[in-house]
């Protein structure tokens, strides 16, 4: 297992090395001059010269990179061109906004996706499996932006229960807090939930046909006992990594469901920085989301050796 | 057979409903019982309906698409009729059964502790650690080497033959009255396979349990029955007891299989066979329905259904040519 983790960890460092270059000459691919977003309305050439030289824009790119590098690896990701605060510290300010609303939403996936595969399964053929799929299909075709401002406008506008927009810390306020994120946890969590359910009803299917099920009921275990017990273990181990993926994805889907909520996160944090062709912003932007994806996919691993006997060797 | 026996099937008949509304009939009207403490071979070959016998015995058949009808007698219960719960409380306590997988039976994610102990704290409570003491006892009963160790052990660590004597301990666990052991042997390499069937005779002359088992092999019969079933295309056709059923069977189906056993001392130059093919068991025929295949048919024999006739003492067979040895000379 140690081993294990050991090389896992070892390939990580490629990995993020060859991202970080990804990145970086990605961005060089961008239509636009940084130099000319800065100097604003001012188009005397001197300052543009001086802006160039100060950000090291005239050096050559592999110098850029590696004075880039060579910062990002002591923590500092460098300075936003826009509003001159310091990379790291706007991205301290609203990783954790959208790490909350990453976790609530995979959480309501869970609460939702899990239960409604296991009772599609156990119901295969009756009204509560029918169910359960209208309701995947239903999620996995909705589009976020539709579902989230049908959601303002019953919840928000119709009923007033929750509000339309903006954001409070957890630590301010958390009732408050759940309140401004839970339509939001809500549409990024619904497509995750339908995934999981679909794969859940699958994985169950099959292992609610095994030797071992039957072997469970025929000790006169009770049916509760036998599915909840016998089947969910073996039936849940790949939705496990499954659910640790998605998190990832809840990334990406959480720069539309930010725009429209308007949350001051992280997905908001990187469209913003496109649009101002804010470099250093979208650098460290993305770095920092590939870092927690390549994480999530070795907690995934690792959850998956963890709660499975044959491979814990 | 004694007056009254530990389980008694009348009549029973179990259809399958496929997926496009065909109806297959796997077994019917079969009659079997069994009594306190005797062993029952169950013999035919694949597909004639010995393990959907068993497992409609345990109430293991899917309900969605099975249709029985029937009665299941069972210590003054009749197990069709029996509310899951009374039957929950019967299955792996006095009624148990052995499968004919031990690579697959048992549940990869739990050691074989935690899947022993289970059924004894089901059935008969206690502590934790009570039911751990049994299960060792249980696991040094079925011959496992340090049981104290290996208890803690998942399945995956254990061979085919090891994961069999598991099995076997976890259906021993509550000394059941019934076991029916499903070709316990078949997915056993030879070795193992005597080991094995070893084992099974030594703890029913220790416990006294009742046994029904499954097989097509009969050479395990020879071995370890008292009495033997032959079943075909979903009925009984030949009940004997065990010597009586190879030193005289009547119907023609045992006889063929008894013919196809190879043996050492006739060498012949082809194994032999039984000609013909199963019946269609989604239309079974009107007649005997081992007419299509038997040498001694006549008109008659397709016409009707034989009854069972009795040809001896506790000797019963299904066909209206018995006895058979007046043919044969």
């Amino acid at each position: 297992m140690l081993n294990f983790l050991a090389r896992r960890l070892a390939q990580i460092v490629p990995t993020l090395f060859f991202v970080s270059v990804l990145i970086f000459s990605l961005q060089q691919l961008l239509p636009g001059d940084p130099a000319l977003v800065m100097a604003g309305e001012e188009r005397d050439p001197n300052v543009i010269e001086q802006i160039r030289h100060q950000y090291r824009l005239d050096r050559p790119v592999p110098v850029q990179y590696a004075y880039w590098i060579k910062g990002v690896l002591s923590g500092d990701f460098g300075e936003s061109l826009r509003n001159k605060m310091p990379v790291r510290e706007l991205i301290a300010q609203k990783l954790p906004v959208t790490l909350q609303l990453g976790s609530m939403a995979i959480i309501i996936a869970f609460l939702i996706g899990i239960p409604a595969g296991i009772i599609a399964a156990v119901k295969k053929g009756t009204a509560w499996d029918y169910g359960a799929n209208f309701f995947a299909l239903w999620g996995i075709s909705t589009p976020n932006f539709w579902l989230g401002i049908m959601l303002i406008f019953l919840f928000s506008i119709e009923l007033g229960w929750l509000p339309a927009s903006g954001y409070v810390p957890l630590t301010e306020n958390w009732r408050a807090s759940l309140a401004a994120t839970i339509m939001p946890a809500f549409v990024l969590g619904n497509a995750i939930a339908a995934v999981l359910m679909r794969h859940t009803r699958s994985a169950m299917l099959q292992v609610l046909e095994s030797d071992y099920v039957r072997t469970a009921r025929a000790k006169g275990l009770s049916e509760r006992t036998v599915i909840l017990k016998h089947a969910m273990r073996n039936a849940l181990t790949p939705i496990i990594t499954l659910g640790a993926l998605e998190l990832g994805t809840l990334l990406s889907g959480a720069v539309l469901t930010e725009q429209i909520f308007s949350i001051p996160g992280f997905g908001k944090l990187i469209v913003d920085a496109v649009f101002n062709r804010d470099y250093a912003v979208v650098q460290g932007v993305v770095l920092v989301t590939a870092t927690i994806y390549i994480t999530l996919n070795l907690v995934a691993d690792v959850a998956y050796i963890l709660v499975n006997p044959r491979l814990r060797g | 057979m004694t007056a009254s026996p530990l389980i008694e099937i009348k009549d029973l008949r179990i259809r399958f409903h496929g997926d496009d509304s065909r109806i297959t009939h796997a077994v019917d009207g079969v009659d079997l019982s069994v009594a306190n403490g005797a062993t029952l071979g169950l013999v035919g070959e694949s597909g004639c309906g010995k393990s959907v016998t068993s497992l409609a015995i345990m109430g293991l058949l899917p309900r969605r698409t099975t249709e029985i009808s029937g009665a299941i007698r069972f210590d003054g219960f009749d197990l069709l009729k029996t509310a899951d719960q009374t039957l929950g409380d019967l299955r792996g306590n006095r009624l148990a059964m052995i499968f004919q997988e031990p690579m697959t039976s048992l549940n990869p994610s739990f050691t074989i502790g935690d899947q022993i102990t289970e059924t004894i704290l089901r059935h008969r409570g206690g502590s934790r650690k009570g039911a751990r003491e049994r299960a060792i006892e249980l696991l040094r009963r079925v011959h496992i080497p340090s049981p104290e160790r290996r208890i803690d052990e998942y399945p995956h660590k254990l061979s085919g033959g090891m994961r069999q004597r598991v099995m076997i301990a976890m259906a021993l666990a509550c000394d059941p009255q019934l076991l029916i052991a499903d070709e316990p042997t078949t997915a056993l390499d030879v070795t193992l396979q005597a080991q094995i069937l070893e084992l099974m005779r030594e703890l029913k002359a220790a416990s006294g349990a009742a046994i029904i088992l499954i097989t097509h092999d009969l050479g395990v019969v020879a071995e370890v029955c008292d009495e033997v079933a032959v079943m075909y295309a979903g009925e009984i056709v030949e009940r004997a007891p065990v010597d009586e059923l190879f030193s005289a069977p009547q119907h023609p189906y045992t006889v063929g299989l008894l013919g196809s056993i190879p043996r050492l001392d006739h060498r012949a130059e082809r194994l032999a066979t039984i000609e013909g093919m199963v019946p269609n068991m989604a239309r079974p025929p009107a007649g005997c329905r081992f007419a299509a295949r038997c040498p001694f048919v006549l008109e008659a024999c397709t016409k009707a259904r034989p009854p069972l006739v009795e040809v001896g003492p506790g000797h019963v067979t299904r066909c209206i040519r018995a006895p058979l040895e007046l043919l044969v000379s």
